[in-house]
């Protein structure tokens, strides 16, 4: 053996492993994600069609079945669009200026992550439940709450509540002020810069904070369970839906509903997928153009 | 975690924003008054006001009330398992966890962008959906479980039961931590170490490992913080035993339904506390990841 061809080896062996490891690796890796992840999702399917498509269609078309998902979209509705409207808010002010308590604000934005779900509910029946802080004053107007769809929203807006400032922070900073300022000092209003310069900027940052959020808003269970009162057909959302069907062993009805939610939770992988893959090749594009031009045209 | 895709950008768009001093930027762009006090005002009616309910009403305890709510037996008990079930459950992913990153970055096999999308299921789907669909596999009659009664494994209803779920639940934490700075290493370290004559084994754990460490750490932490707090695939699956399989939680569930606010604003204290302190860990370990990245 010569001792070129054996420097060689040595170099190829050193940055990779032996066929035998690397297929080894890779079966462990499959088979942990085929246990943990494929299986739980096959399951779902498996036991919504046990007895048959019929049962399952059956199960889909009850009227508590239907209010359910008519409150989980309501409340999907209202939550997301609030915590957009404060995502952009907060990332504009954290990542376009500096002040003083801006690391303060940034992580308290994170705190709802950190939060058990049931304390997060149980946060607005301490505010808002008979014996909260408002019970009195809401009972002598009349305005329920707690055990109420006004709750619900509050408690998925808590839980959902950093998605999208967590996805625009950093993009924003990295982005800088430069094309801003260029805009404003052009003579566009304020607006105008937002509108023309920083969405198309951030748009797809913010498409990916939305999803997410969009996907946990409708999803969610501890904080929901804790402030719904779990009323049939009036405060169940889908994931309520699901439990109570559950405990009531209609299992065929709840795993029925259940597939809804895992049919939106690989709707929201696909776009996210999809997202990523764009950003990507946007990205390989911009590392092949001339270096006198560092933007693509728009 | 979420953060893959913008982490990329922000490394990518850094020469954009080089140039332009925040001093000026204030003065030329307008919004800041607004937008902060917006973020700000919403902030405290959504999660700080709130939040601080919880402890005005534990302040209206007494010391005694509140140690007794706190350290009742059964609520040890559910320490116990909550802690304990969380941290084996963050000790499997940080594993399989930097495993399956090493996979998906290191080598190529057919499938793989799907097993990568796929790696982000736990967070999309609905955890009560999670929960039945692993009791459904995990019972005696189920896909999993019909092969483990045999051999005298119980799982579902079981605290080992509440693991799975965990595991399941803390999954992409790690890979997602580990997967961008994997991404970074550079080779030529590895093709150093070798040619002075380390072996595979020696090169990953001398050089590759303490420079994921501080990523595998925070996924770690995140992981175990993230199954701490853990409430809607695990209930499912427990069996919900006082003493035995009973969450903390759950307890909070528990001491609700039966009106007392109080005792389960003091169990909801001692988690928000301990919450508060693995956030502030997360926060320390992210500070390290930032400083050995840039170093």
């Amino acid at each position: 053996m010569s001792a070129p061809s054996k420097t060689i080896r040595r170099v190829q062996a050193g940055t990779t492993e032996s066929a035998w490891v690397r297929r080894t690796l890779i079966g462990i890796a499959l088979a942990f994600m085929f246990l943990f992840l494929v299986l739980p999702l096959a399951a779902v399917a498996a036991e919504a069609l046990r007895k048959g498509v019929g049962a399952y269609l059956e199960a889909l078309k009850e009227p508590d079945a239907w209010a359910a998902i008519r409150l989980t979209l309501l409340t999907a509705a209202i939550a997301v669009p609030l915590n957009l409207v404060f995502g952009v808010a907060a990332a504009w002010a954290i990542a376009k200026f500096e002040f003083r308590g801006k690391a303060v604000l940034t992580t308290l934005v994170d705190l709802p992550f950190a939060v058990s779900p049931v304390v997060a509910g149980l946060i607005y029946v301490l505010v808002f439940g008979a014996q909260g802080w408002f019970g009195p004053w809401l009972q002598a107007h009349d305005i329920k709450i707690i055990f109420a769809v006004p709750g619900i929203v509050l408690a998925t807006v808590f839980v959902t509540f950093p998605f999208i400032a967590r996805e625009l922070i950093p993009l924003m900073q990295a982005q800088g002020t430069d094309e801003e300022q260029a805009a404003i000092v052009l003579g566009a209003t304020g607006w105008q810069t937002f509108w023309r310069v920083t969405l198309p900027n951030i748009k797809w940052g913010l498409l990916y904070g939305v999803i997410l959020c969009n996907a946990r808003a409708m999803g969610e269970f501890g904080a929901v369970s804790v402030v719904s009162g779990h009323i049939r057909g009036q405060t169940n959302t889908m994931p309520l839906h699901v439990e109570v069907l559950y405990n009531e062993y209609q299992s065929v009805a709840a795993f029925a509903v259940a597939s809804l939610l895992a049919i939106l939770a690989l709707v929201t992988l696909v776009i996210k997928s999809v997202i990523e893959w764009r950003h990507e090749r946007e990205m390989k594009a911009i590392a092949e153009l001339p270096p006198e031009r560092p933007t693509p045209a728009a | 975690m979420s953060g893959a895709a913008t982490s990329a950008l922000s490394s990518a768009a850094a020469p954009l924003a080089s140039g332009g001093g925040h001093g000026v930027s204030r003065r030329v762009l307008p919004g800041f008054h607004l937008t902060l006090g917006y973020a700000v005002l919403y902030l405290s009616l959504i999660v700080l006001i709130p939040l601080s309910a919880l402890v005005f009403k534990t302040f209206t305890m007494s010391w005694e009330h509140f140690w007794v709510a706190v350290t009742a037996p059964r609520v040890m008990a559910s320490y116990r398992l909550t802690f304990g079930a969380s941290l084996i459950a963050a000790l499997v992913n940080l594993v399989f966890g930097l495993l399956v990153a090493w996979v998906l970055v290191r080598y190529k096999f057919p499938g793989k962008r799907i097993v990568d999308a796929l790696v982000d299921l736990p967070f999309a789907l609905p955890t009560a959906v999670a929960g039945i669909s692993l009791t459904a596999l995990l019972a005696g009659n189920g896909w999993v479980g019909q092969f483990l009664e045999p051999l005298g494994i119980k799982l579902a209803f079981t605290p080992a039961g509440v693991v799975i779920a965990l595991i399941f639940i803390g999954l992409p934490f790690v890979v997602r931590t580990v997967q961008p700075v994997l991404e970074d290493t550079e080779k030529e370290l590895e093709e150093a170490a070798t040619s002075l004559g380390a072996t595979r084994l020696q090169t990953f754990t001398k050089v590759i490992l303490p420079s994921i460490m501080p990523a595998l750490l925070t996924g770690f932490a995140m992981a175990f913080a993230r199954a701490i707090g853990e409430y809607g695939s695990v209930i499912f699956i427990a069996g919900n035993m006082p003493m035995i399989s009973e969450i903390t939680p759950l307890i909070i569930i528990g001491k609700l339904e039966q009106y007392d606010y109080a005792g389960a604003t003091a169990v909801a204290l001692v988690m928000l506390v301990i919450s508060f302190l693995l956030l502030l860990v997360i926060n320390g370990l992210q500070g390290w990841k930032r400083r050995r990245s840039e170093a």
